[in-house]
């Protein structure tokens, strides 16, 4: 159990000291983990960051990793879940040209099937976006795929826990 | 506007706020206004002018280690900080506090590849508790307030502060408060009642107990507390290399050194004990040998402040994160007098074993050549317990950590995580600083000696009274006892052409002894103590010789050569 390799999500509140991120980088490179998705922005608190970071990782070395990261003097708390403990989206844009989108009459469709939406349509190209989980917005992307997709980009993963506790208590 | 005072003032006024007396450094461009504004202090503040600052961070490990302050060390920016990466991995391993303030560029210039700039903050992140770049004047007393209350607290370590030049010369409001908290550092962590009852109630059931005790013994000047808890639990117990100091090298049921060249019996107990108490450790290699066959019969109980460290290396049946002497206190006052005569009396015949096939051929030796342990317990011995012992890395400290007679606390300083060649001479001028009424004695190589051979300068200058006994084999013995034993004997880029260590002695207006024989030693060591002034004691020592007992890599702690062709194997 300890030794199988799945996907963790941690989560990371911070003061919002520079040099942070890199140093946190630092601790899943050191011990040879790579980080899959990593997402960072200020909280609804002033002062206080987050930072979501997703890593493929035994139990062991991943539990080894996040104790060194709360280690550090500026990261308030620290914490790690397997998907099922999250609920957590990822944000796909993708621009595609608004001819080939609007010739095939698929738009609707695209758009239901996906739950998916336009942000900007011109005569030249359209945005599009989905949120959801890695698969979903693959899938989306395959979707798309035919008109020809001029940018496909996808953010890291955003995630709360499923607890009824406040994440953070210190900075109440 | 009268009130205001430079960014450089306002440091050395917050240093002085926080008891600093004693500065290691090193001048340079980007900290000058530091130095010039060091002019006012100097009634105040003692700077020790090292020879390269690499001398300068080992000198604050020294004092550190034996003051139980923060080092401080000054240097300046680029090289200057660079020079210091090696002191800050060796203090970082070594929770050794320290506060380190390096001078940087001016705050338009960063980044932009200016004259001696180096991305400070960047590169000693991973190495440091914390670090920061103070680019105003008003930030100056905040950092530094906050650097010394986190070098100091939960798990002392080095802390870096890069100091812009716009920093220095701005002029600023000057208050200063000490730090006594910060909301995301929690460095006072103390167990739950449950925890600590379960692990008296395992070290009450427990037949065949064994403490291990480390540095966070000494840290938490938990030494009394520790006693009191071996006493009242009548446990036997080992020390890692960094823990040596913190028991009187006599101390009843007390084995000595733990780990690769420790104690037999220490080590065997180890993988026979029913329950391991580690008390302020962190299972270093080292310590372990194989991981897989460590103290396998055991349950672990854990003390520890740091909570990473519990259960990183070996899993634990009881993980007490808190400062060792006030969870000691707490253990203490919980457990039951103990007595387990039985056990104890089993480690005799170990010890008997290592005593006469490793102890006594090293101390009291058939052959001509001198030994390296008979030199180490003839000058602890000379000293009647009281030497503050300073070793480099090699033979030399693991000879000085088995032999040392010890008797006094804080007297053991060494480079032990990082293993830094070069740490001992500089570490040693720090140790003498800290504490002058105690003699130091260095015990050094003729190769770590050449690595920072340069603070000969340092200790002329300062009239340091650091006691060199330089165990001279003319090879990096301790590579060269390995490739005796695991190369196949290829003895490659191992022997030393040494230079003429008394001219280099004389260059430098030290005291000089060459110690050839047997014979000349007592003499040599009434010489080497006659006055409180530094001395080089360059002892001749047999050149082939190995450290023994060895736990070989990949093996054990219960399977130790006693010799190149002797084993003492547990059936």
């Amino acid at each position: 159990m300890d030794n199988e390799i799945r996907t963790y999500t941690v989560l990371i509140y911070t003061e919002n000291q520079i040099g942070l991120l890199s140093q946190i980088a630092n601790v899943f490179t050191r011990r040879s983990l790579s980080i899959w998705t990593l997402t960072a922005g200020p909280t609804a608190i002033e002062g206080v960051h987050t930072i979501t970071i997703t890593s493929d990782a035994t139990r062991r070395k991943i539990d080894e990793a996040v104790k060194q990261i709360e280690k550090r003097v500026d990261v308030i708390s620290a914490t790690y879940y397997v998907s099922e403990e999250i609920v957590y989206r990822e944000l796909a844009l993708c621009k595609v040209p608004s001819p080939a989108l609007l010739e095939s009459g698929a738009i609707e469709k695209l758009l239901s099937d996906h739950h998916a939406r336009i942000l900007e349509m011109n005569p030249e190209f359209t945005v599009l976006q989905k949120t959801g989980t890695l698969r979903e917005t693959t899938a989306f992307y395959e979707s798309v795929k035919p008109f020809g997709v001029l940018q496909f980009v996808r953010s890291g993963r955003v995630a709360v826990s499923r607890d009824a506790e406040p994440e953070i208590k210190c900075c109440k | 506007m009268e009130n205001k005072i430079k960014g450089s003032e306002a440091f050395w006024k917050a240093l002085i706020a926080e008891g600093v007396d004693t500065v290691f450094g090193y001048p340079g461009g980007q900290i000058m206004h530091v130095y010039d504004s060091l002019c006012s202090y100097t009634d105040r503040v003692r700077h020790i002018l090292v020879r390269h600052e690499q001398g300068a961070i080992h000198a604050a490990q020294g004092f550190a280690r034996v003051s139980g302050r923060p080092g401080v060390v000054l240097v300046t920016s680029g090289p200057g900080a660079t020079n210091v990466v090696t002191g800050l991995v060796d203090a970082m391993t070594d929770s050794t506090p320290l506060v380190v303030v390096t001078g940087q560029v001016p705050n338009a210039a960063l980044g932009t590849d200016a004259f001696q700039e180096a991305d400070v903050t960047g590169m000693t992140g991973p190495i440091t508790k914390w670090n920061y770049q103070i680019r105003r004047p008003e930030d100056v007393a905040w950092a530094i307030a906050r650097a010394f209350y986190i070098a100091g607290s939960g798990r002392p370590g080095p802390v870096v502060l890069d100091f812009t030049k716009d920093a220095q010369v701005g002029l600023t409001d000057f208050h200063y408060e000490k730090c006594t908290g910060i909301r995301s550092y929690h460095p006072d962590p103390f167990p739950s009642d449950k925890a600590l009852d379960e692990a008296a109630a395992l070290i009450d059931a427990s037949k065949k107990p064994f403490v291990v005790f480390g540095q966070g013994v000494t840290i938490s000047h938990a030494e009394d507390r520790l006693a009191e808890f071996l006493r009242k639990g009548d446990l036997p117990s080992g020390s890692t290399m960094l823990g040596l100091g913190a028991l009187p090298t006599d101390f009843p049921n007390y084995e000595g050194m733990i780990g690769m060249h420790g104690h037999v019996a220490a080590n065997v107990k180890t993988s026979e004990c029913d329950l391991l108490i580690a008390i302020g450790m962190r299972f270093s290699d080292r310590v372990t040998g194989s991981v897989g066959k460590y103290a396998r019969n055991a349950k672990v109980i854990h003390i520890d402040i740091d909570k990473a460290e519990i259960g990183k290396i070996i899993p634990v049946t009881v993980g007490l994160c808190g400062d060792a002497g006030r969870v000691l206190e707490a253990l203490t006052a919980r457990i039951s007098p103990g007595s387990h005569r039985e056990w104890l009396e089993s480690f005799v015949p170990v010890r008997e074993i290592e005593k006469k096939k490793v102890i006594e051929p090293e101390l009291h030796p058939k052959g001509k050549e001198l030994k390296m342990g008979e030199v180490v317990d003839a000058v602890t011995a000379y000293c009647g317990g009281r030497a503050i012992v300073v070793t480099d890395v090699g033979q030399n400290q693991l000879m000085a950590s088995r032999y040392s007679r010890l008797a006094s606390r804080r007297s053991f300083i060494s480079s032990g995580g990082l293993g830094t060649m070069g740490f001992g001479l500089p570490a040693a001028i720090g140790a003498a600083i800290a504490d002058p009424s105690r003699p130091v004695c260095l015990f050094v190589g003729d190769g770590g000696i050449q690595m920072t051979i340069q603070e000969f300068g340092t200790i002329m200058q300062e009239h340091t009274g650091v006691k060199v006994i330089l165990l001279n084999n003319n090879w990096l013995g301790n590579v060269r006892q390995w490739q005796q034993l695991f190369y196949d004997r290829r003895y490659s880029a191992t022997r030393m052409i040494n230079p003429n260590y008394e001219d280099i002695a004389k260059a430098y207006g030290i005291k000089y002894i060459r110690v050839k024989d047997r014979e000349a030693l007592p003499k040599a060591l009434e010489t080497l103590f006659s006055d409180n002034g530094p001395c080089l004691m360059d002892v001749l020592v047999e050149e082939e010789a190995n450290v023994m007992p060895m736990v070989p890599p990949g093996s054990g702690l219960d399977r130790m050569m006693l010799t190149e062709n002797s084993w003492y194997e547990n059936e």
